[in-house]
């Protein structure tokens, strides 16, 4: 048992009144400083039921319950909660009190002074992108459900707490503004690298917002408990396989970057050589088609051989233009959808000055994807072993 | 990635979902109705209403020729020794009546609602129920047997009469309130007590004070009754105007009942509209 655990849960269990089957058998977890650890699993799984444990809306039946090492089993629930932020897919705003007295629940309770209420409402409206002069005097019946949310993640900060609980919070809000308020989290919390713990049954959510996903089967049994690459490239089991469902394999691509593929030399001439060379170098290679380069090495144009051959020489008119450029950063996932709009099926990258640094084939994607399947198999082989 | 040219349809995302336009939009696009919900007219309406139907019996009253009357009609009909008691007497009923109303049924419909409680909330509703199902003569009856003659007898009976309205309105406003609210407020740490003084009552407030009114009306209303115990109030006129056959009797009476009626029910409507907590 390492002690750096900010959340650990040993052996908690919940079982209801009147029922012989737990809702939570036996659930060991520990959370770590900074990170988000998504539960996710099927409805009725018990994660909801897990998350509200820890801050003990539900009372466990069995098992300890550590923050920072201190056990909080027995601890007075209601201090024990002001500690902790929540964020719960209803919201809950209370709806007879203005944003500005929502966000100061807590600090209130923790008797702040005015002022500093006051500037703390004002401080973390604007860090959820809300405008504070329009929007703090406002009441929660004003506000859309995207908004609403905003302030509820907001009221969760309130006293700045270490650690966050948060159950589906995203889940009722239409998916164009989900998908900016997942972002504007994850940026937040690039910030604030707080503790969070984090409910969902969308997978690609979990893979999205996690830095580690545990998936839970029934009564919260915990079936795989990793980073989402890992999970991805290697489901220990067939209910984890079937949870994640089909294409995580290009989920997985999500995960790595051009940057770190090994690219060879593609053949190619610059817009100064003729035509004639262009289709020399062509025949020498293995490859279909041939890149056009202008004088900075910048990628222009594709041209196959047939092209070359119609081509005057300006290489203006013929092959196809060289549209989107990757640079080592970004993910493998856009590499390929950017090679299935393109007719060669390759996709150029290039460095700071845009000058080309490599071309990503579909073997690159394959070789990379084996890797990363490779190495989580091993990463399991070996905790078995030890 | 570096966009020479955008070939993707990326999603225009709009700038920020919409929020509904705010009350000053709103009267200038709907007019006359909008302009009538807004100031709530009807609200200010009723109290000319009243005003008329007291001038119409000001003027009803004077045109008595009490000076040629019988001496009994004449009696019955005196402002000061009679009609003016016999008011204040009734608002006093009334008042204390639904004053004791709300000291027990709030309290007793906050505390059915609490999960300890929460099932035995159907018995109690169940015997305020059968307060309300007696007839109501037969409730004065009952309670002169218990406590005897007068006002404080019928305040009693009328109270009991009254609770149900309170604490069914109590129960049903507290159990509205949105779980969701509820579970926010608990899960960041308020107390029981803080969410049930600072959330749910406040919340609720609208429902209770509609109850409230119900029963202030009710009281007004069974208040006519307390002369049969001896209790006093515009009852008495109204059964002398009955039992002397005396329809100008009857009549002041029984309007004098409506105005005081009339004006209560109007006190409760501008309570509930500027009681109920902003935001909702």
């Amino acid at each position: 048992m390492s002690s750096d655990a900010k959340i650990r849960l040993d052996n908690v269990e919940k079982t209801y009144h009147g029922s012989s089957v737990s809702a939570v058998d036996k659930l060991s977890l520990d959370v770590y400083e900074g990170e988000i650890l998504v539960l996710v699993g099927p409805s009725g799984c018990g994660k909801s039921t897990t998350l509200r444990l820890i801050n003990r809306m539900i009372e466990p039946t069995g098992g300890r319950i550590f923050l920072d090492g201190e056990d909080v089993t027995t601890v007075d629930p209601d201090r024990l909660r002001r500690r902790i932020g929540y964020v719960i897919q209803q919201i809950g705003l209370f709806p007879h009190q203005t944003i500005a007295q929502n966000i100061a629940t807590v600090p209130k309770m923790l008797k702040w002074d005015k002022n500093r209420i006051a500037a703390r409402a004002d401080e973390l409206l604007t860090m959820v992108g809300l405008d504070p002069d329009q929007y703090r005097d406002r009441y929660p019946k004003e506000l859309s459900g995207g908004q609403a949310q905003r302030v509820g993640v907001a009221r969760a900060l309130g006293a700045d707490p270490e650690i966050m609980l948060m159950d589906e919070p995203f889940g009722a809000i239409d998916p164009i503004t989900r998908e900016r308020l997942q972002n504007e989290f994850l940026r937040l919390q690039a910030e604030l690298r707080k503790t969070i713990v984090f409910v969902t049954h969308d997978i690609d959510e979990a893979i999205k917002m996690g830095d580690r996903i545990a998936i839970l089967g029934e009564r919260s049994q915990i079936r795989q408990c990793d980073t989402p690459e890992r999970i991805l490239a290697f489901p220990v089991d067939e209910f984890v396989d079937d949870f994640i469902g089909a294409g995580s394999t290009i989920k997985g691509l999500n995960f790595e970057q051009v940057g770190g593929l090994r690219l060879n030399g593609h053949p190619h001439i610059t817009v100064d050589d003729p035509p004639s060379t262009g289709i020399k170098v062509l025949r020498a290679s293995d490859q279909e088609w041939l890149l056009i380069l202008d004088d900075e090495r910048r990628p222009l144009r594709w041209m196959r051989e047939r092209d070359l051959n119609r081509s005057s020489g300006s290489y203006l008119d013929e092959g196809e233009e060289v549209r989107i450029r990757l640079h080592s950063d970004d993910t493998l996932f856009h590499a390929l959808e950017q090679m299935l709009q393109s007719s060669s099926g390759l996709c150029c990258v290039v460095d700071e000055k845009g000058a080309l640094a490599g071309v990503v084939e579909m073997t690159h994607l394959r070789k990379a994807i084996r890797r990363a399947q490779v190495e989580a198999r091993r990463h399991y082989e070996d905790l078995e072993a030890n | 990635m570096s966009v020479a040219s955008e070939p993707r349809t990326a999603p225009t995302v709009p700038e920020e979902d919409g929020v509904p336009p705010g009350p000053a939009t709103a009267v200038a696009g709907e007019g006359l109705l909008a302009l009538w919900r807004r100031w709530s007219l009807g609200l200010w309406l009723a109290p000319v209403g009243i005003a008329a139907l007291a001038g119409v019996l000001f003027v009803y009253y004077r045109s008595l020729k009490t000076e040629d009357a019988g001496f009994q009609q004449s009696s019955a009909l005196q402002w000061g020794t009679k009609l003016w008691p016999q008011t204040v007497q009734h608002l006093q009923i009334a008042f204390w009546s639904t004053l004791i109303v709300v000291v027990i049924a709030v309290p007793l419909g906050v505390l059915l609602t609490r999960p300890a409680f929460r099932q035995v909330g159907p018995y109690i509703v169940t015997v305020a129920n059968s307060g309300q199902a007696l007839p109501a003569y037969g409730l004065l009856v009952l309670f002169l047997g218990l406590l005897g003659q007068g006002a404080s007898t019928a305040i009693w009976a009328l109270a009991f009469y009254a609770l149900l309205p309170v604490l069914r309105n109590t129960m049903v406003g507290l159990d509205n309130v949105d779980r969701a609210v509820i579970e926010a407020g608990r899960g960041m740490g308020m107390t029981r007590w803080r969410v049930l003084t600072r959330i749910e009552l406040p919340l609720a407030v609208p429902v209770i004070l509609a109850g409230i009114r119900v029963a202030m009306i009710l009281n007004i209303g069974m208040a006519t009754l307390a002369f049969l115990i001896g209790g006093g109030g515009l009852g008495v006129t109204i059964n002398s105007g009955l039992k002397l056959q005396q329809d100008s009797v009857l009549i002041v009476g029984g309007v004098l009942v409506a105005i005081v009626a009339l004006t209560f029910d109007w006190v409760g409507a501008v309570a509930e509209r500027y009681l109920r907590p902003r935001g909702l």
